[in-house]
């Protein structure tokens, strides 16, 4: 039972997420993530709401927007310059990681 | 299991008005929040602090808190006495609390009530959860098996809430890269009124490594070479992520400068590139013979590194 070996996609390119899927694995409404998507955080492929599909950075992008907002009581404009901010510095990081800089 | 004082966590008085347990709160989460903590442990900080925010920030709650943990101290061996709860009506928490990270000691007080709402005719698809998986670089050229180990919530066979552990063997694809998330379906919490089961989401991490650095589909390694080798131009052998492959360098190259291997990074379609950092590594000068070599290049090659800068 326990050899089982599970095989999963990959939210990405076929395995993307549609905005249902990805309300849920944010734990919010679909009305949430909408807003994300008007608020232009978020911006998917594909045309209409139906046909948006959402990869491994928008999931990440949203559940942090989530968590900000919830954690620190922000509203969720507050909550989107912070996570672009953030990811901004993770963006910076990433250039000296490559130039072999380690900050940390 | 032991009793957690949740005031303590808060650093507040037992006393504390909801104004003051939200900003105890407020403050915390400010320092903790594992978006933006440096602090060591901050998310399993943030944890405990949500955890005893979702129950004191809670009137409900709370009361049911303050009434049982007048008999407890902080630590000690807790077993929740039979229908401690009844008198206390949960109107089921906040829809925004994602319980699946909270301790064994919430579950077993609070897990009830979210049992109770689910046995009133309501169905529902289960919470998806969520996991890291840290795995080695080799792996995503590769692909692998990794076992993970979960703690989620079960309602036991005494229809107890619990934290039960279980070992996924999960297949890490070829090709995958950073940050992707791998989407288990049916592997998240269990549904309610015979609900559909949620799913499970896995982020992947790398590992650090020694030599390679991975960005995205991207990854760098530092290529080491002597003078010669850089000054002549040479054949020289890498060991690259996906195996050892034999690379040109072209002659006068300089330590920091780039060869890109196209197609040699992360598989996939397309594959990405591998960067090799050209890193001039000088010889020890440490015997006569290696002494004299480097006095005969001063004398003969008539180099200044520094005429650039007017040195």
């Amino acid at each position: 039972m326990g050899e089982v070996v599970l095989t999963g996609v990959v939210v990405d390119e076929a395995g993307a997420l549609s905005i249902e899927q990805l309300a849920c694995a944010c734990g919010a409404a679909v009305s949430w993530v909408r807003e994300l998507v008007v608020e232009g955080a978020l911006v998917p492929a594909g045309e209409g709401e139906s046909g948006w599909r959402f990869t491994s950075a928008h999931l990440a992008c949203a559940r942090r927007v989530r968590r900000i907002q919830r954690d620190l009581d922000a509203n969720i404009d507050a909550a989107i310059v912070i996570v672009n901010l953030l990811e901004e510095i993770e963006r910076l990081q990433a250039r000296l990681k490559q130039a072999g800089v380690d900050l940390l | 299991m032991e009793f957690k004082d949740y005031y303590k966590i808060l650093g507040v008085e037992r006393g504390a008005t909801e104004q003051e347990l939200k900003r105890a709160y407020r403050k915390l989460a400010r320092k903790f929040h594992p978006d933006v903590s440096k602090e060591p442990e901050a998310e399993k900080r943030m944890k405990e602090v949500n955890e005893a925010y979702e129950v004191l920030g809670d009137p409900e709650k709370r009361a049911a808190y303050d009434q049982l943990g007048s008999r407890y101290r902080p630590g000690q061996e807790f077993r929740p006495p039979p229908d401690w709860d009844a008198g206390f009506e949960f109107s089921g928490g906040s829809a925004e609390a994602d319980a699946t990270g909270f301790s064994e000691f919430f579950s077993s007080l609070f897990g009830d009530a979210s049992r109770r709402r689910g046995n009133s005719g309501f169905r529902a698809r289960g919470q998806d959860h969520h996991a890291k998986v840290l795995i080695d670089i080799e792996d995503a050229f590769q692909g692998a098996t990794r076992g993970i180990t979960l703690h989620a919530p079960q309602v036991d066979g005494q229809g107890r809430a619990t934290t039960r552990e279980r070992t996924l063997k999960v297949q890490i694809p070829k090709g995958v890269r950073e940050g992707q998330h791998i989407r288990l379906s049916g592997q998240g919490a269990p549904g309610a009124g015979g609900g559909p089961l949620g799913d499970l989401y896995l982020e992947v991490r790398f590992n650090a490594h020694p030599h390679y650095r991975a960005d995205g589909r991207d990854v760098y390694m530092d290529l080491p070479l002597a003078p010669w080798e850089a000054a002549l131009g040479a054949t020289v052998t890498a060991p690259t992520p996906g195996g050892a492959v034999e690379v040109k360098v072209p002659a006068g190259v300089q330590s920091g400068r780039r060869l890109r291997l196209a197609g040699r990074g992360i598989p996939g379609n397309p594959p990405g590139d591998l960067y090799l950092v050209l890193q001039v590594v000088l010889p020890p000068a440490d015997t006569e013979q290696a002494k004299t070599l480097y006095r005969n290049m001063a004398r003969d090659l008539a180099f200044n590194p520094r005429s650039a800068i007017g040195g």
